[in-house]
Parts: structure tokens; C-alpha cells; sequence
């Protein structure tokens, strides 16, 4: 079994904690004058989302997590798993609604998409940064008002709802940021 | 990431110079002991680097203070002496830590804890301007910045205080362990900033190579550690000269190892067979030079005053 001591933590780094696993935020030594030294590690759990400051000895051992990130091809949904394919590797898995979780609203078929998997199964979906896709329902847009402050409502392929500028139009292909959910740019 | 390199060697230059002037001026003669010896320190929490031929034969440890190589000379009649130079501790890396270190240590003979803690008042000021500046015994520290004492907790009642402040805890944590942790997160970070505070009388448990001393509310080392603001800057003794009480000290260090599950490390016998000799009545005390440099500069990056180029990805 692999491990880890708190002399090798890095930010990003993950490991095994209360058996869930765990990515470092940040990690700070401590060592106040003589006696024992700590290690203040901010960790996220990659399950239930937390994030935590926890206090560890240093010098404590802990067993790396089986924590890969892959880019995966989206396939499809059979409604109750998503499934996605490496492409190199053409080997599929499925992930679970709380897998995919909020992220479910951008994925596309055919697209793209990073996949955690946590001992070879999927514990969350990062879609890319920018996505491009073909808005299918908008309001036509309101003539005359040019003064763009709130913009409209679009739905687009894959679902996820955006404001969007009143000038865009159904069958539009539109560049969202999916960090924040934002309208980029026409595309 | 450095701060200006050229600054950083001519305030460094200026640093060791004026703190040679000052022990010159005031008679302590300067010494270079080994960095690389036969032992190391027993001391539980701290790990000494250990240096191999090419071959892989042990050649010895690089040194985690000229501490006992210095109070030997003091035992073979050195007078006042002090030691401007590199230290190493291995794993030891973080925002105000470095493995490798430059260490100011010297030692008054005749002097106590509380008069060394006068000159290290003088260092400090001599190298950061005039400073304001407050002593606390440990204990009063406890009692002023967290409410509890130290002196009068069970293990249980300390265990439950610190998880109730600090979250979750290890679980092979020491009456120490816990002290320590607490000290760092609830009193050093509290102390005025610009200001010069003086800790000392440390629990018997802490007292590490210092004499210890009776109080009504229960036995002391007498120990000091100085600060400015919150950052630690020196640690220092009013020294254990008892051959035998520091024998049973090392000891004690070692089962406190085992109790860890960290390695027995060999006892420097070459040291007890120096104290039994005699060493004199003195006080000593190690400050860390890049933390007082970091002080006078207001940085709080170690590697940015340290005389080195960094990677760009450091």
C-alpha cells in the first residue's frame, strides 16, 4: 500500500482520510519553537464535497487514494447512469447522479469531459472550461430594447439554462463558460 | 520567489558584522565547531540529516545546533563563546522554515535565563531598531490568551479543550503534543505585533537541556523563547549541568520515541563525559538569523531572505 507522510504534501495531492478520499487544498507546517511539529492542511472530501482545516501530526502516514483524472468521451444517459468511454482505452463506465451531480447540465453526446474515478469508478464530471452549443429555445427578443441590461433566457442542446443577449436567436451556436455559467460569445 | 538578491546579501553582510562587533565588543570569541558529528540529538521531535559516503557507509549526522559541541568547549574552559552558521533539520520546509538555516548561538557563563533573555533583548534591537517589549512566564501567557492553565489539566481535560478549538486531532497526541499545538494556534498568533515578547519559564516537561526550577503552582524548566509579534525568534536555557539528570533526560527523550514510534537515536556519550568534567554556570541561547532578517523586513517568506536563486516554480 502506497502512503504518503506530511512531509510529501502538496496541494493537489490526495489521500485516503475517514475512508473517503481527500485532495489538499493548501497545506502550512507548523512548528512552534521545540516539541512537536504539525501539518494544517486544508483537504477537500472528493465525495461529499466538504471542505475541512484539519490538524495532522507531522510526520504521519497516510495511504495514497486510487484518485485518477481522465478525459473521457460523454456517450449517453440510460436515466438512472451516465456513461462515458476513454478514448484510447474505448473502456466505459458509468457514473451516478451524484457522480455527475450539478455538471449534468452540460453534458453533451460526443463531448468531452473530465471523469474522477476513485478506485476505477467515477465520483465526479468536470466538464470543459468552454463549451460550444446550439441554443434550442429563447424568446425571439424584445424589438426595441437596446439597452441590453438583462438580457433573456436560452435553453440550450444539452439543457443547461443561460442568460443570454436579446440579439441571440434560436439555432445560434453560443460559447458558455461553465465555471459560472456565463454567455462568452456567439460562435 | 527572492527579493532582490544584491539587498538580500548586503543586509545579510551587514547582519553578520554587526552581530561579530557586538560579540567582539563584549568579549565572547567567536568558534566553528563541527556541523557534521558522530551524534545527533535525542530531542523526539526534531530529525538530524544523516550525511553518507558515496558508498553508503554512515559518515554522521549534519548538525541541528552546535549545542553540544559548544557547551563541550565550555567544559574544557572556553569562557563566553558563539557560533554564526548553517544548521540543518531534516523535513522541515514550511512558510518561516528552512531545512538548512543560519543560527546565531552563544552562551554567557555565569549568566541565568532571565539575564540572557536581556541580551537577546539587545540583539534584537541592535539588528531591528527599538522595540517595545513584554516578559511572560508561560503559564500567564496560557492564562491570558486561551484561559487555561497549564499546570492544572488532565491529559482528558486538555484533549477535550483543544478539540473543542482546533477540530478533530490526532489521536497519539501527548500532554506536550497538545500544549505545543495549543500554544501555536491560540497564544503565539495573539501577541502584539512590533512588540518583543519574552516567554520563559516553560513546563519541566519542555525543559528540554534546562535546569529546572520550583514555583508555587509546580516545577519549571528554566526556558525562554523570544518573539517578535508572533514570530518565534530565539530559544534559550539557563543550562542543565547535572551529567546525571541530563543522562536520565536523553533516556527519557528515547522513550518518549518509542512511545511515538519514532527511532531510538544513539546518546552522545562524548557529551555526558564532558559535563562530568564540569560545565560552568551559564545560560545559552540559539536565534534563527533568516527569521530576524524576515523581522527587520517585514517579509514573512523565509526564501525570500534567504542568500539563494530559486527555481521559477518555488
Amino acid at each position: 500500500m502506497a502512503t504518503y507522510t506530511t512531509n510529501d504534501f502538496r496541494p493537489g495531492m490526495k489521500f485516503m482520510l475517514d475512508g473517503e478520499p481527500v485532495a489538499i487544498i493548501e497545506n502550512n507546517f507548523v512548528r512552534p519553537g521545540k516539541g512537536q511539529a504539525f501539518a494544517k492542511t486544508k483537504v477537500h472530501y472528493l465525495l461529499s464535497g466538504r471542505i475541512v482545516e484539519k490538524t495532522f501530526k507531522s510526520g504521519d502516514n497516510f495511504e495514497v487514494a486510487d484518485v485518477m483524472e481522465t478525459d473521457m468521451e460523454y456517450l449517453y444517459t440510460d436515466g438512472e447512469y451516465w456513461h462515458f468511454m476513454d478514448p484510447n482505452s474505448f473502456e466505459q463506465v458509468a457514473a451516478d447522479e451524484k457522480a455527475v451531480g450539478e455538471n449534468v447540465k452540460w453534458l453533451k453526446e460526443q463531448d468531452s469531459c473530465m471523469v474522477t474515478l476513485f478506485n476505477g469508478t467515477p465520483i465526479s464530471i468536470t466538464p470543459p472550461n468552454f463549451v460550444v452549443q446550439e441554443v434550442v429555445e429563447t424568446d425571439p427578443g424584445l424589438k426595441g430594447d437596446t439597452s441590453g441590461s438583462g438580457g433573456k433566457p436560452a435553453t440550450l442542446e444539452s439543457g443547461a439554462v443561460v442568460r443570454v443577449p436579446l440579439f441571440v436567436q434560436i439555432g445560434e451556436k453560443i460559447k458558455v463558460d461553465t465555471r459560472n455559467g456565463e454567455y462568452v460569445s456567439r460562435a | 520567489m527572492p527579493m532582490n538578491l544584491p539587498k538580500v546579501l548586503q543586509i545579510r553582510a551587514q547582519v553578520f558584522r554587526s552581530i561579530r562587533e557586538y560579540f567582539h565588543d563584549t568579549n565572547a570569541l567567536e568558534v566553528d565547531t563541527s556541523l557534521l558529528r558522530e551524534f545527533s540529538v535525542t530531542d523526539p521531535y526534531m530529525s538530524a540529516m544523516v550525511a553518507l559516503s558515496p558508498a553508503g557507509k554512515k559518515l554522521g549526522y549534519l548538525q541541528t545546533s552546535p549545542e553540544y559541541a559548544m557547551k563541550k568547549l565550555l567544559c574544557h574552559g572556553s569562557g563566553d563563546i558563539y557560533q554564526l552558521g548553517k544548521v540543518f533539520r531534516s523535513e522541515e520546509e514550511g512558510l518561516h522554515h528552512s531545512s538548512e538555516f543560519t543560527m546565531l548561538e552563544w552562551y554567557r557563563v555565569g549568566f541565568n535565563h532571565r539575564q540572557l533573555m536581556d541580551e537577546v533583548f539587545q540583539i534584537i534591537q541592535l539588528i531591528c531598531g527599538d522595540l517595545p517589549r513584554q516578559d511572560m512566564s508561560y503559564r500567564d501567557a496560557f492564562l491570558k490568551y486561551a484561559d487555561i492553565d497549564p499546570f492544572d489539566m488532565t491529559v482528558e481535560e486538555l484533549s477535550l479543550f483543544a478539540e473543542s478549538k482546533l477540530g478533530k486531532l490526532p489521536d497519539n497526541m501527548l500532554y506536550d503534543n497538545y500544549l505545543t499545538l495549543l500554544f501555536s494556534q491560540l497564544v503565539e498568533s495573539q501577541f502584539t505585533s512590533n512588540e518583543v515578547t519574552f516567554i520563559y519559564d516553560f513546563p519541566a516537561s519542555q525543559a528540554s537541556l534546562a535546569r529546572t526550577a520550583e514555583r508555587d503552582y509546580g516545577t519549571i524548566g528554566c526556558r525562554f523563547e523570544a518573539y517578535l509579534g508572533g514570530l518565534e525568534l530565539a530559544n534559550g536555557f539557563w543550562e542543565l549541568i547535572e551529567p546525571i539528570e541530563q543522562l536520565a533526560r536523553f533516556h527519557n527523550d528515547n522513550s518518549i520515541r518509542n512511545q511515538l514510534g519514532y527511532p531510538k537515536i544513539e546518546i552522545d556519550d562524548t557529551f555526558i563525559s564532558a559535563l562530568q568534567k564540569g560545565l560552568p554556570d551559564c545560560a545559552g541561547v540559539a536565534l534563527g538569523i533568516d527569521r530576524l532578517i524576515m523581522a527587520k523586513l517585514g517579509e514573512n517568506n523565509i526564501r525570500r531572505v534567504l542568500p539563494k536563486i530559486f527555481s521559477v516554480n518555488q
